[in-house]
């Protein structure tokens, strides 16, 4: 087979698998059963297409396929499984759906489809890795080997991750369902929290790494795009569309010449990727105009939009960023968002009044230890001309932090200059 | 990976004939599949060139010519920003898109974008933009 006729054949793959896992997984039922019926299917493809030429509707193609599989695979259950009433019905209703043509698949099937399909690999019966390695398989296409360079570990500890993850949802029998209402809000959640992990590893991967990796944002952007368009009428799906795509829109600036990470005022804002600052704030004026924009994803895309929109760290408009943060301290109780929300009352007010909100956090347990806490308390006495004390503050978040290179700079200011 | 993906210009486009509205329907179609798979990050069509102008450059000198062009071959009259995983699944993705002229022969041109990691100090010969 020659190289193109195969990268054909593995971008059909691509785009076809999580719909035909998604349409299997409805008329069998069980994700292990759908993944093989739709691997079985690529396996006729690579055997047929290179001759034949890729069909004109290869979905269809792999899905008629994977179909006529199906319904022997169904026959044995039922002649096995004939005596449970419930089991029998649900084999006749997954032989009806499997003997359907495929022009009476809709669209909206097919986004059912894929809607249920994430809320199964994102289900929180599922540690959040397993969730993440699911996610990427059965929604984003990757195999094994591509997940597992990806996250730097072993294929084999990626594989036993998926194998397990299946094995518990039969073993507590998830359905395959869009979640009635009551259950909805957490389970959407946890769509959103699997897609930002996922967008978050891919963030925190450095330039001349593994192409893999910083692909993971892309990914995570695309299927953050997806699951907008299948519940759009759901506010946090665009929260977290805006908030990612303002965050990636920053990638190419946040990275200096020698691999060094950049700070967000430090960057060159004319590195900022336009297109995708277009995207995030049309994601964000969705979600306002749905809620208000008052939730987790939402309230940060809206701190990323307040910077998005400033032309020069100058012009950054920090009393709304300050108010945004308020509310996400409302959302959130995170002593971490409390803290960024005083640098931002030091920013929009002045040192003095951001000093006197980081004191009154400075007793939280939770914060011990962490460098940003010292290091942002430096800031603001170094600003009110409080050197000395403000030394002593990078001195500590020094003494504190793991990474090499913020400790670097960190000691560079606690020197006396 | 982004990439862009030209629709050439016609006789057609050029006189300002607008698509015919089953034209647009199947096209409104394909852009919604797109949407749907997250993979169109922009796209347009473009306005006859009758209504654009050039720019010629000569050293220091800036010489404005206006619209039309007569070399409707070179011309381009729509485009899509896409964001996919390889040139491959580009070309999958246009050959579900329906014919956008009039005529058999016509093509769409796939080109891809520089990103940030070809304008790293490691890639050496890259643009230094």
């Amino acid at each position: 087979m020659s190289a193109d006729s195969h990268a054909a054949i593995e971008a059909v793959w691509r785009l076809e698998a999580p719909k035909l896992t998604a349409g299997l997984m409805r008329v069998v039922r069980d994700l292990g059963a759908a993944e093989d019926l739709a691997h079985d299917a690529l396996v006729a493809a690579l055997e047929q297409w290179p001759a034949a030429g890729v069909p004109r509707n290869p979905g269809a193609w792999l899905m008629q396929a994977a179909k006529h599989r199906a319904i022997d695979l169904l026959r044995r259950r039922s002649l096995l499984e004939r005596k449970h009433g419930e089991l029998a019905r649900e084999l006749d209703e997954g032989m009806r759906l499997a003997r359907r043509g495929p022009e009476e698949a809709l669209d909206d099937d097919i986004g059912d489809d894929l809607l249920r399909l994430m809320f199964v690999a994102c289900h929180p019966v599922l540690p959040a890795e397993a969730r993440v390695a699911l996610t990427l398989r059965l929604l984003g296409g990757l195999t094994t080997g591509e997940i597992a360079r990806a996250y730097l570990v072993p294929e084999a500890t990626i594989a036993q991750r998926i194998v397990r993850a299946k094995k518990t949802l039969a073993k507590t029998r998830v359905p395959f369902e869009v979640p009635a209402p009551a259950e909805r809000m957490v389970r959407l959640a946890s769509v959103f929290e699997v897609i930002y992990l996922v967008f978050n590893e891919g963030y925190s991967a450095t330039a001349g790494e593994d192409w893999i990796r910083p692909s993971l944002c892309e990914e995570a952007l695309r299927l953050g795009r997806v699951l907008a368009t299948l519940v759009p009428a759901d506010a946090e799906a665009h929260g977290l569309v805006a908030l990612m795509e303002l965050q990636a829109s920053r990638f190419r600036a946040r990275i200096g010449p020698r691999g060094e990470a950049i700070l967000l005022l430090d960057q060159d804002r004319g590195r900022w990727d336009r297109l995708l600052i277009g995207r995030g704030l049309a994601a964000l004026d969705r979600a306002i105009a749905l809620d208000g924009g008052g939730g987790f994803y939402a309230l940060q895309g809206g701190i990323a939009a307040c910077h998005a929109r400033a032309s020069t760290p100058g012009a950054t408009d920090w009393g709304r960023i300050a108010a945004l943060y308020a509310r996400l301290v409302d959302v959130t109780r995170s002593p971490i968002v409390r803290l960024n929300h005083a640098v931002a009352v030091g920013r929009a007010e002045g040192p003095a009044a951001g000093l006197a909100m980081i004191d009154a956090l400075a007793g939280d347990a939770s914060l011990a230890g962490y460098p940003y806490l010292a290091s942002a308390r430096g800031d603001l006495l170094e600003r009110l001309g409080r050197l000395d004390e403000a030394r002593a503050e990078f001195a500590r978040a020094a003494g504190q932090t793991r990474n090499a290179r913020d400790r670097d700079v960190l000691f560079a200011r606690a020197r006396p200059r | 990976m982004r990439f862009m993906v030209i629709v050439k210009a016609t006789p057609e486009s050029e006189a300002g004939v607008m698509p015919t509205a089953e034209q647009l329907a199947e096209m409104g179609a394909f852009n919604e599949q797109l949407i749907k798979a997250g993979v169109m990050l922009a796209g347009d069509g473009l306005q006859a060139s009758s209504k654009g102008a050039r720019v010629t450059f000569k050293g220091k000198d800036r010489v404005v010519v206006d619209g039309p062009f007569a070399e409707t071959k070179e011309l381009i009259a729509g485009f899509w920003i896409l964001q996919c995983r390889s040139k491959a699944e580009v070309i999958e993705w246009m050959r579900r898109c329906p014919n956008p002229y009039p005529f058999d022969g016509g093509y769409v041109e796939i080109r891809q974008c520089f990103e940030a990691e070809d304008f790293a100090p490691a890639a050496g010969s890259g643009p230094t933009a």
